[in-house]
């Protein structure tokens, strides 16, 4: 009979010091951390940097793991929440940036040549709020509602409200796109 | 509106690229550059897991492992990143590293220290187990070079299966110096694979015990009866093994069942079997009374018995390797085959390991054949995931003919990887193929992986028996002495029902038949499945009743209660029998009351004795002071003709019990 050793079991000998552990644990879950992560930049560039970020910081985050939530549970929340930090610190640099007008077209033009690169619904994703673009992620991922509500740190009413919100939004941009 | 989102996750699928696989190699050692030297910062303070996290050895590991894992690139990456922090701890690492006896080492902090420090130190011992994922049996291959006693101890660490796993590793710790004096058992040179001689993960039906029932609440008591004898094999391997069995495995009626009595015979011409009731004085409670139903089925001559046809399923997957498997199988077979005759059928197909039909329908009376293909079956290698069972339906449904009588005999030590996982869907397939009039019989072997639960739940599905076998007498008497009964039925579906007299006994217990109580409605729902008797099958079911005004009565009359007056005097309750007759649609009834009775005869006493021993076994409570002692002396009065010698042994059984309790 085959058996898997379990996220949880990994981490807590992870936790404990096993660095084979915290290695298989990692590959397990890179592909699943990247593909969050680029749902939640809709950026390939960006998704990578903000992959890397984890990695960087998951050893020392490790320690933070309690047994009694799932792991992937708890690593999604870690990327989540790194991917806000990055938008805070993207935030802060425009502000630095204002006056430096010309850059900033630069970058968003630049940016825009990323974004044709992926289909439209991936824009679309980038043109809604971040709240809902982080909780619709999580859940074309296939986190459960509830689970969704763990990670965002929100009640599970309200990744409902998002979704439906998230719904509306981009049946409205479709319905304005198929008019074009 | 969920229409909307599908689309929306395919195509976000679709426009997720796969991440670069060069920048995720450089991500991971990032990580673990970090996560090694987190560690490093710690190991100064904390001498919990004794060994520094890295060394030179480790590095080297680490090397290999990159290697593998992820190609060139990502290993020099995390060569350089290791490289930093092989340097340091060198000088720490002293005469351990040095002295050479690392294992010895280990092993005394292993001991001294707790399960969960012993983890990540076993862990780094097996760098293969590191890998996505992670076979028990893997993993004791690759320990292979350790000693016995950490292969032990590592056994249970990594099973998800905790339960079982904290089971194994409380068993061994208490048995340890006896595991460690047993040989390690060597399968077949190619793959040199290393075998727990036992890593426990037996599962047993968890019934509790009948509780005591006030008559005239619930006057009516219904249940299937159960010819199967596999309990009280698996007890005696138990105590001959020296250790008293686990309490779930004991099953009161299959341990009285087991042996044979002189019950009365069924009339020619009547019904296929014939019910005895007598009432005798509880041998633990002066103040109860024994209820003691008896049923014996009748023998048919065995020329008039019709062809039979004998699919044998045989696992052979490498746990069956041990002397007590596959060999005591293949011994039991040749043991059956003298008593076949040239109008039978013997096919194999095995399942697990070497897969497929290994014999084809083969006549019984070519014995060299058929000896010859079971001296080609041997065990080893991994599950194949044939669909064993499937298969070997599909012959024995190319064997079956009109008028003769087909079985599928499933022998295994636990293996139900028969092709069919999900055991809902495998019940299913049982019962329907039950319907069609092949029959299932179950056969274990070998302790340790013992699954009792499922081996019953099949064979109950499957209208058969299921049997332990554990010893060659053993084989014998279930193979050769009962194999005419088995594998004939008589009679199936039988249900009994009794219905007890308020106005004489206030309350009562069935003993045993835990796992065979039916509702009261089934009785007479001809479609709710019982068990079978076979030809010349015994059964024997026990109830402790407590008459009306005895001081042994355990419950206060109800002031209120309706008191009712029934005219049928001297009547202690009243016994009903359903039984079906082979092939038919709609079941017969039986009906007769329960009366006082003379003195039980030496052999229905010796039931009274097993019922009592295997309620010791069970640790129940109503057996006040009564103990092996009184057990002994009862079964020994008791033990009349015993031909066979099984009574004795009994006895014996007893007296290991009562050596062990103490």
């Amino acid at each position: 009979m085959r058996m898997e050793v379990s996220d949880e079991s990994l981490a807590k000998a992870a936790t404990a010091g096993d660095e084979n552990a915290f290695s298989t644990l990692l590959e397990r879950h890179y592909n699943g951390v990247f593909r969050l992560a680029f749902r939640l930049t809709g950026a390939r560039a960006e998704a990578e940097d903000l992959t890397q970020d984890v990695c960087a910081a998951l050893p020392a985050k490790l320690s933070g793991f309690r047994a009694e939530a799932r792991f992937t549970t708890w690593l999604w929340r870690v990327v989540v929440n790194a991917a806000h930090d990055r938008r805070r610190r993207a935030a802060t640099r425009v502000k630095h940036a204002e006056g430096w007008g010309d850059w900033e077209v630069a970058r968003r033009a630049a940016d825009k040549e990323t974004e044709e690169a992926v289909d439209w619904l991936t824009q679309s994703m980038r043109a809604l709020h971040e709240d809902l673009r982080d909780t619709l992620a999580l859940v074309l991922d296939d986190v459960s509602h509830a689970d969704a509500a763990k990670i965002l740190g929100v009640s599970p009413g309200t990744v409902s409200w998002r979704i439906s919100e998230a719904k509306k939004h981009l049946r409205a941009l479709r319905e304005k796109e198929d008019q074009l | 509106m969920s229409d909307d989102l599908d689309e929306l996750k395919a195509a976000l699928s679709a426009a997720t690229p796969a991440p670069d696989a060069a920048k995720k190699a450089a991500d991971i050692a990032l990580a673990r550059k970090n996560f090694a030297e987190l560690q490093e910062s710690r190991s100064g303070a904390r001498h919990t897991s004794e060994r520094p996290k890295t060394g030179f050895f480790r590095g080297v590991k680490n090397m290999i492992a990159g290697l593998n894992m992820r190609g060139a690139l990502a290993a020099s990456t995390a060569l350089v990143a290791l490289g930093l922090v092989v340097v340091l701890p060198l000088g720490e690492l002293g005469p351990r590293f040095y002295g050479g006896s690392d294992w010895q080492t280990i092993e005394r902090e292993t001991q001294v220290s707790e399960r969960e420090s012993v983890l990540p130190e076993l862990e780094e011992r097996v760098p293969s187990l590191r890998s996505e994922s992670l076979a028990v049996d893997e993993f004791v291959t690759a320990e292979q070079a350790g000693t016995a006693q950490s292969v032990l101890q590592g056994g249970g660490l990594y099973s998800t299966n905790n339960e079982a796993a904290k089971r194994s590793l409380s068993d061994r710790s208490r048995m340890s110096g006896q595991l460690a004096a047993e040989p390690l058992i060597l399968a077949p040179a190619p793959d040199q694979v290393v075998i727990l001689p036992e890593s426990n993960t037996e599962t047993f039906p968890d019934a509790d015990a009948n509780p005591l029932k006030v008559t005239a609440e619930e006057p009516v008591s219904t249940f299937s009866i159960d010819v199967d004898t596999a309990s009280y094999a698996v007890v005696r391997s138990s105590l001959t093994a020296g250790q008293l069995p686990p309490k779930e495995a004991v099953r009161v009626e299959e341990m009285v069942n087991y042996f044979t009595y002189d019950y009365a015979a069924p009339e020619a011409g009547g019904a296929p079997f014939r019910p005895t009731v007598s009432v005798t004085d509880t041998p633990w409670n002066s103040n109860t009374q024994l209820v003691h139903i008896a049923i014996q089925g009748e023998k048919p001559a065995i020329e008039d018995r019709p062809p039979l046809n004998l699919v044998f399923l045989i696992d052979t997957s490498g746990s069956m390797n041990a002397p007590n498997k596959l060999p005591l199988l293949k011994l039991s077979l040749s043991l059956m085959l003298p008593q076949l005759t040239d109008q039978d059928q013997v096919a194999i197909v095995t399942y697990a390991g070497s897969a497929g039909q290994v014999l084809e329908p083969t006549q019984a009376t070519e014995r060299e054949t058929i000896l010859a293909a079971l001296d080609r079956l041997h065990a080893g290698g991994g599950t194949a995931g044939q669909a064993g069972l499937q298969q070997a339906y599909a012959v024995a449904d190319g064997m079956a003919e009109d008028g003769e009588v087909t079985r599928v005999i499933l022998a295994t030590d636990g293996d139900f990887n028969v092709g069919l996982s999900d055991p809902e869907a495998l019940k299913d397939f049982i019962e329907d193929k039950r319907e069609t009039g092949t029959y299932l019989s179950v056969m274990g072997f070998g302790r340790g992986n013992l699954d009792d639960a499922t081996m019953q739940a099949l064979a109950q599905n499957g209208n058969g028996q299921a049997s332990y076998i554990d010893t060659l007498s053993e084989a014998q008497k279930v193979m050769v002495d009962q194999v005419s009964g088995a594998l004939f039925p008589i009679a199936n579906d039988v249900k009994i029902q009794v219905e007890f007299n308020p106005a004489q006994i206030a309350e009562y217990r069935l003993i045993g038949y835990e796992t065979r109580t039916l509702r009261r409605e089934d009785f007479n729902n001809d479609r709710v499945d019982a068990g079978d008797i076979g030809a010349g099958h015994q059964i024997t079911a026990l109830y402790e009743v407590t008459p009306v005004g005895s001081p042994a009565r355990q419950t206060d009359p109800l002031r209120y209660g309706e008191q009712t007056v029934v005219s049928t005097e001297g009547e202690l309750g009243f016994l009903k029998l359903r039984y079906k007759k082979p092939g038919a649609e709609t079941s017969e009834l039986i009906e007769m009351p329960i009366v006082e009775d003379g003195p039980l005869g030496s052999d229905a006493r010796f039931a009274t004795a097993m019922a009592g021993f295997a309620q010791l076994l069970r640790g129940e409570t109503y057996l006040g002071e009564w103990s092996y002692a009184e057990a002994i002396t009862l079964a020994n009065a008791a033990r009349g003709e015993d031909p066979f010698g099984y009574r004795a042994e009994a006895v014996q059984l007893m007296r290991l019990a009562q050596s062990l309790k103490r």
